[in-house]
């Protein structure tokens, strides 16, 4: 397989495990057991089990038809918004909690931006009876104070982080400087396909159940198995590297990834990685990141929070150095606008980052008869109070 | 001889401190560098600051926010130290993180480094293996040692491998913490010290992270061949100035 991770833990030229020593021990056992333990049958068994008892899983592959008809093509969604805690983000937390159980953790740190990881991952732990302590950045939790009182509720400790910019490439320092300073007890659950290898590659096979499902569902509803098109937003890119997954290596399907523009590409507020970004190591691993000419990492701006990060997960930018995957940028303004077309076109209020990826629609062309599979990652329920203030629905 | 290597000559206990380039002021860094050669200490490592210093406590994360605040670059910092072996025959070390050296450009990096008469670098974030399957063959060339860490959680076999391979000094991090000062070690502390100490490593070693004031400094050099300072140095800079180094180096002679 050509786009997956090598044994170096290399996408390409991207990747590694750019960590300092102090880590070494614990990246290096997870290096070293996680293929063998995720691959047993006694965890495939319990993952499987929760994935459809507790997430609600499979998720439904859902044919947008009004939606299709308006742009003249066939439009699946594939309904991640309907997991349990409202997003994609679960798949992954529920097995990397049966990971550090077997790995005899008994401490969970995770980090978070808009709170959805920082939710699932208090979920989860809620659900094993799990210390839980999340990071988020300062100007994070007054912006997202919903989902840091259901973090709360579910029994996390939120710690705020101070650091540079308060935001979620501070609160992962933050995570980062918790596991050093706890090296033995402590499990860190990661939210994206970021990070030192062995995580980029962990996260997304605990993400692929979405691809892998959209196997089995577009085989029963269109007698195929692969679409022409897979589209995804990416912020460090779990939702997308879920979806891509079983599709990487079949040339019949086109990549396309929507990144946020912010308030456009050229305005110094951006989160477009791949067109803004240049090579270096972000948080462990070498990728595409925003920086100054300094190598100083730069402040990202989306309107989306789980968009807001400076880099992207090492496998993207192998797939938009090799141009595997097509990759569009979205300012702020037609995300929002999609946001509001998916509510009262098919009756799904979407989160302003699944917002993004629908508005490859208005950039691209797709002909009637191909077949598109959008990710439907998150529903919007956190973000109300966004969109009430931007249409002034109030 | 690389000046590193000199300076583990005689028997005394090395004192090496740390402090990041362009803190307090922008300007500060030639003139703390010869305050500390006065004030007799060993070496130094002079702190390239960056955006996200995540084996960094709160100390040096700020002095590091506060230099890039001030102005400080790589290409800055090189500039200050061009003529710096006109005045400073102390070891100097560059410890920072990887990306501004990886955007800098690795060799013109190492090329800047031995024109200016830098010894070694200390490079977090670049793993040992890592280091020998790309960089190691370019930093021999511009005669740079590059010097690893090793902490409480290095199992013996990897400490095995990184003496074998290391140059300089290994820099044995004190405890399973980021950098910042503690008031004293406890009895895990000192197990550790011991049981490296008994592992006759090739190596000469230099213990830091947390290391605060003549007790911390004696426990940590009993079994070592000294040790390095940061957070209390910073702490002490911003306090007291650069006209008061010598004040604290006494505390540790």
């Amino acid at each position: 397989m050509k786009y997956q991770v090598d044994e170096n833990g290399f996408y390409g030229d991207f990747g590694g495990a750019y960590i300092p020593e102090m880590l070494y021990p614990n990246v290096e056992e997870l290096r070293q057991n996680y293929i063998e333990i995720s691959g047993s049958e006694s965890f495939q068994k319990e993952f499987k089990s929760l994935l459809k008892d507790y997430v609600g899983r499979p998720t439904p592959l859902y044919f947008a038809e009004r939606l299709s008809k308006k742009y003249n093509t066939k439009i699946y969604l594939k309904r991640e918004d309907l997991c349990h805690t409202g997003a994609h983000k679960i798949n992954n937390t529920i097995g990397q909690i049966l990971m550090a159980q077997r790995l005899g953790k008994s401490r969970i740190i995770a980090e978070t931006g808009a709170g959805q990881h920082g939710v699932a991952t208090a979920t989860v732990c809620a659900l094993m009876g799990i210390e839980c302590v999340v990071y988020m950045g300062a100007l994070d939790i007054k912006r997202q104070a919903p989902n840091v009182a259901r973090m709360k509720m579910l029994g996390a400790e939120v710690r705020s982080a101070q650091s540079g910019s308060k935001t979620l490439k501070d609160a992962t320092n933050e995570a980062i400087r918790d596991w050093i300073n706890n090296p033995v007890d402590t499990h860190y659950i990661i939210g994206s396909v970021v990070g030192p290898h062995p995580y980029p590659d962990m996260v997304a096979r605990f993400q692929s159940v979405i691809s892998s499902e959209t196997q089995a569902q577009l085989l029963e509803k269109e007698g195929r198995d692969y679409p022409d098109h897979v589209i995804a937003c990416v912020g460090g890119g779990s939702n997308a590297a879920g979806l891509y997954y079983h599709f990487l290596d079949d040339p019949r399907v086109n990549i396309i990834a929507v990144e946020a523009a912010g308030k456009g590409i050229d305005t110094g507020e951006s989160a477009a990685t791949s067109a803004l970004g240049k090579e270096g190591i972000i948080h462990g691993s070498k990728t595409l990141l925003m920086q100054t000419p300094d190598g100083q990492i730069t402040e990202p701006y989306s309107i989306s929070a789980g968009l807001d990060y400076p880099g992207v997960g090492p496998m993207h930018a192998h797939l938009f150095r090799t141009k595997r995957a097509e990759f569009i940028s979205i300012p702020d303004q037609e995300a929002m606008d999609w946001g509001l077309t998916l509510s009262q076109m098919e009756g799904i209020i979407p989160a302003i980052e699944t917002a993004h990826a629908f508005a490859a629609l208005d950039v691209r062309k797709f002909s009637p008869e191909e077949i598109i599979v959008f990710n439907c990652s998150g529903r919007g329920d956190k973000d109300l109070e966004t969109y009430i203030d931007y249409f002034k629905l109030k | 001889m690389n000046r590193i290597d000199q300076s583990f000559q005689g028997d005394q206990k090395l004192l090496s401190i740390y402090f990041s380039a362009g803190h307090p002021e922008l300007e500060d860094t030639v003139p703390i560098l010869q305050a500390l050669q006065d004030s007799g200490v060993d070496m130094v490592e002079i702190g390239l600051p960056f955006s996200d210093p995540l084996a960094d406590g709160p100390t040096i994360q700020e002095s590091s926010t506060q230099a890039l605040r001030n102005g400080m670059s790589t290409e800055k910092l090189f500039d200050q130290l061009q003529n710096i072996r006109e005045s400073i025959h102390l070891p100097l070390v560059l410890m920072g993180y990887f990306n501004p050296m990886l955007q800098f450009g690795i060799e013109r990096f190492c090329q800047k480094c031995q024109a200016i008469g830098i010894d070694g670098l200390i490079i977090p974030d670049l793993p040992v293996e890592l280091y020998h399957q790309q960089y190691k063959s370019l930093f021999d060339q511009y005669n740079l040692y590059n010097m690893f860490l090793i902490t409480p959680q290095t199992s013996e076999e990897r400490i095995r491998y990184i003496d074998k391979v290391s140059s300089g000094f290994i820099y044995m991090v004190s405890s399973a913490s980021v950098t910042g000062a503690k008031n004293t070690f406890g009895k895990a502390q000192e197990n550790y010290f011991k049981r490296i100490g008994k592992m006759q490593l090739k190596t000469p070693q230099l213990v830091g992270f947390g290391i605060s004031n003549s007790e911390t400094f004696q426990a940590a050099t009993r079994y070592s061949r000294g040790a390095i300072i940061g957070s209390a140095f910073i702490k002490f800079l911003e306090q007291k100035g650069v006209n008061s180094i010598s004040d604290f180096v006494k505390n540790f002679r």
